[in-house]
């Protein structure tokens, strides 16, 4: 363990889970926190209550595509549901920086508020707090969301099975490419924008139409697809083989990539969730995926197989095989 | 994607490994010198491709492993002074020397900035007069361009708060004592494109007349790499030792003279330090008298300690190609990227490095 905190242990990455594992759960042992999972799920006596909480720093705080406000609304939302949970409200906890634009935190209100009317989930309670100038960076904000989970519904990566196929929504990496030009500064041809949107429209619909048949649901944000696959493919013993070639991205994703030298199997989606369904239903699922907007671009990019337990195998766009680790940082543009 | 699907076509990939297949059953070694190159080998799952008389050997093609834990120190000792603003490339902040890395150094308060290019450096320096703003100048010959062109902005835009911290180096005298090592038995050369496209195909004549080794300089695509290893087999099973351009649509001959004569305007050849390979004469560069006041060691004096290679560390063979990353005793255990002991596991482009994260398969 390090002596001081690096930013690398915010990557969603290897230094992340380790700072869980040693640090956290050392002194925090609740079986339920000790699952790991997007939201905890504990039983009640009206049925499964999800709950969950994210905290949202994000620079710059307006980013092509939206702000830190919307994205605050949706990552929770999503986090409840990948445990298919139906989110019911939200709280949100505001830490300003003195000397913030007014006019910049009316922007993001507004869309907080759009977001929420979208999703059909309120925020019921709130709270703010001010610090002096320097000791935060404009604006942090933590929402927190519960949500409910019908009786027989149990959407976790510990029901992923040998033979399951592997479907992602959409193109990969939008959130995250877009949030490192933009900060940069880099201009890129093209359209990028943030992916950010929440999921629980399209989780609930395959969890109704395909009963028993969703195990796992992850929306991969920090550490991207190939973190999330990893952490799966290590808590299951299982393999997850995916094809790069399958996998929907956007040309000007793929270019800004290149360019910068990033993998974007480790860049943050905001929008996108990655499902683990039984094979006999997987046309259909691909259907129904598609069928909703926020799934539009949904495909079928692997399976899990008994083949290398707990490895994540990529077959590359050339054809080659090679294993996919996860993040061990924050990513970082090469030198050449 | 143009320029990029056509050269990592599944077909085109196919068609070129069967051709390898069928060439010989010759044991062919060959050495891909390029961290890049090593790096995209890795990524599109290159080495399983091949057939097992074809060895791809890793040489000592990335900057940032090759440079010494004495001058990863001396970086990480001027970003503690509170005057110094430090910007880098982002893959050299993870490098630990004999103590921290800058990335420890930043979360203790150094001001460590990562940039894209150079220049970026100078339009900070401008933006605060009151501090001394130092780019840590690490790369060989694709990379040291930029900089020196960036000390003549300097120079035109008058801004004397900007510095650099030489630390370049340049290919031809490592490959050459590459060649010289006994211990190494290489084939043919896998010659790095990008640094091609600066110094020129005809740069790598002398490995050929005076070492007769096989030369081809290859793209960074699948189809590039397999293009290259396929006239390299092809140069070694017909006894032959040519300077071979397969990356013609960027290299010339000739190279990019406009780009190496502002280097020498600005730089001069020195001995130079190499991370596991030790001193080199005329490997590196420093900045000429005239501009000796960019110069940060200069400046402000700075000693370099000698460097100390940390214990069971074997990153000096591997990166003369006589040993391969699961030879080392600490490789994934006691060294993983996420604590990096060796040089070659440091940078995101080392041999350990590539083959910790893509790993192999059987």
């Amino acid at each position: 363990m390090e002596k001081s905190i690096l930013l690398d242990h915010g990557s969603g990455g290897l230094a992340s889970q380790n700072l869980i594992a040693s640090l956290f759960l050392k002194y925090l042992k609740d079986p339920v926190l000790s699952q790991l999972e997007d939201a905890a799920v504990l039983p009640s006596k009206e049925g499964q209550l999800a709950f969950s909480t994210d905290s949202y720093v994000v620079d710059p705080v307006f980013f092509p595509g939206g702000n830190i406000g919307e994205l605050a609304v949706n990552g929770t939302i999503n986090d409840l549901a990948m445990r298919g949970a139906v989110p019911i409200c939200l709280s949100l906890g505001l830490i300003l920086e003195e000397g913030y634009a007014v006019d910049e935190l009316e922007e993001i209100i507004k869309s907080i508020a759009n977001a929420c009317d979208y999703a059909g989930v309120p925020i019921v309670t709130g709270d703010t707090k001010v610090v002096p100038r320097g000791k935060a960076d404009k604006i942090f904000i933590n929402t927190s969301g519960i949500g409910m989970v019908e009786k027989d519904v149990n959407v976790t990566a510990k029901q992923a099975r040998i033979g399951d196929i592997i479907l992602l929504s959409g193109t990969l990496a939008d959130h995250g490419i877009t949030i490192l030009t933009s900060r940069e500064g880099l201009r890129v041809d093209g359209n990028l924008l943030s992916d950010t949107r929440p999921l629980h429209f399209l989780a609930q619909a395959i969890i109704k139409d395909f009963p028993g048949a969703i195990h796992t649901m992850r929306d991969p944000t920090r550490g991207g697809l190939g973190t999330t696959l990893s952490e799966i493919a290590k808590t299951t013993n299982l393999c997850m083989e995916i094809d790069e070639q399958a996998i929907p991205m956007q040309n000007e994703v793929r270019a800004a990539c290149e360019l910068m030298g990033l993998d974007p199997l480790y860049l943050a989606n905001e929008g996108k969730c990655m499902v683990l369904a039984a094979p006999e239903h997987s046309r259909e699922i691909l259907h129904k995926m598609r069928s909703i907007p926020e799934g539009r671009d949904s495909a079928i990019i692997g399976r899990v197989s008994e083949k290398h337990a707990g490895r994540v195998v990529l077959t590359t766009e050339s054809g080659g095989r090679r294993l996919v680790e996860p993040l061990s940082g924050e990513p970082l543009p090469r030198i050449c | 994607m143009r320029y990029v699907d056509e050269y990592r076509g599944r077909d085109f990939v196919r068609s070129l490994t069967e051709k390898l297949h069928n060439l010989s059953s010759r044991p062919v070694r060959i050495m891909e010198v390029c961290g890049t190159h090593t790096m995209s080998i890795f990524k599109h799952g290159i080495r399983q491709m091949l057939p097992k008389h074809v060895q791809l050997i890793s040489g000592p093609g990335c900057p940032v492993c090759v440079t010494p834990s004495g001058v990863i120190d001396a970086f990480v000792e001027l970003a503690t002074r509170p005057e110094v603003i430090i910007t880098t490339f982002g893959d050299m902040i993870r490098v630990p020397g004999t103590g921290d890395s800058l990335i420890q150094a930043r979360a203790a308060g150094a001001d460590v900035n990562i940039v894209y290019s150079p220049v970026d450096a100078l339009n900070l320096a401008e933006q605060k007069p009151d501090k001394l703003v130092v780019f840590l100048s690490v790369g060989f010959e694709t990379t040291t361009p930029t900089i020196a062109a960036t000390i003549l902005e300097a120079v035109r835009r008058k801004i004397d708060n900007f510095c650099i911290f030489p630390a370049n180096k340049v290919m031809p005298p490592p490959l050459k004592a590459l060649m010289q090592d006994p211990e190494l038995q290489v084939d043919g050369l896998l010659c790095p494109g990008h640094v091609s496209i600066i110094s020129g195909s005809e740069s790598y004549r002398f490995l050929v007349e005076d070492y007769g080794i096989a030369c081809v300089v290859a793209g960074f695509e699948p189809t590039d790499i397999l293009l290259s290893i396929i006239a390299l087999v092809k140069q070694v099973q017909e006894g032959k030792a040519l300077v071979e351009n397969c990356y013609g649509r960027v290299v010339t001959a000739k190279g990019n003279v406009k780009a190496r004569t502002i280097v020498d305007t600005v730089f001069t050849p020195v001995d130079s330090e190499w991370r596991g390979l030790g001193s080199i004469e005329l490997s590196g560069l420093t900045l000429r008298e005239k501009y000796s006041s960019f110069d940060i060691t200069k400046r402000l004096n700075i000693q370099i300690a000698p460097s100390c290679e940390p214990r069971g560390c074997r990153c000096g063979d591997i990166l003369k190609g006589i040993s391969q990353p699961p030879d080392c005793p600490i490789f994934g255990n006691r060294c993983t990227p996420g604590t990096p002991v060796g040089p070659c596991m440091v940078s995101s482009e080392g041999t350990c490095a590539a083959w910790y994260k893509y790993g192999f398969l059987n």
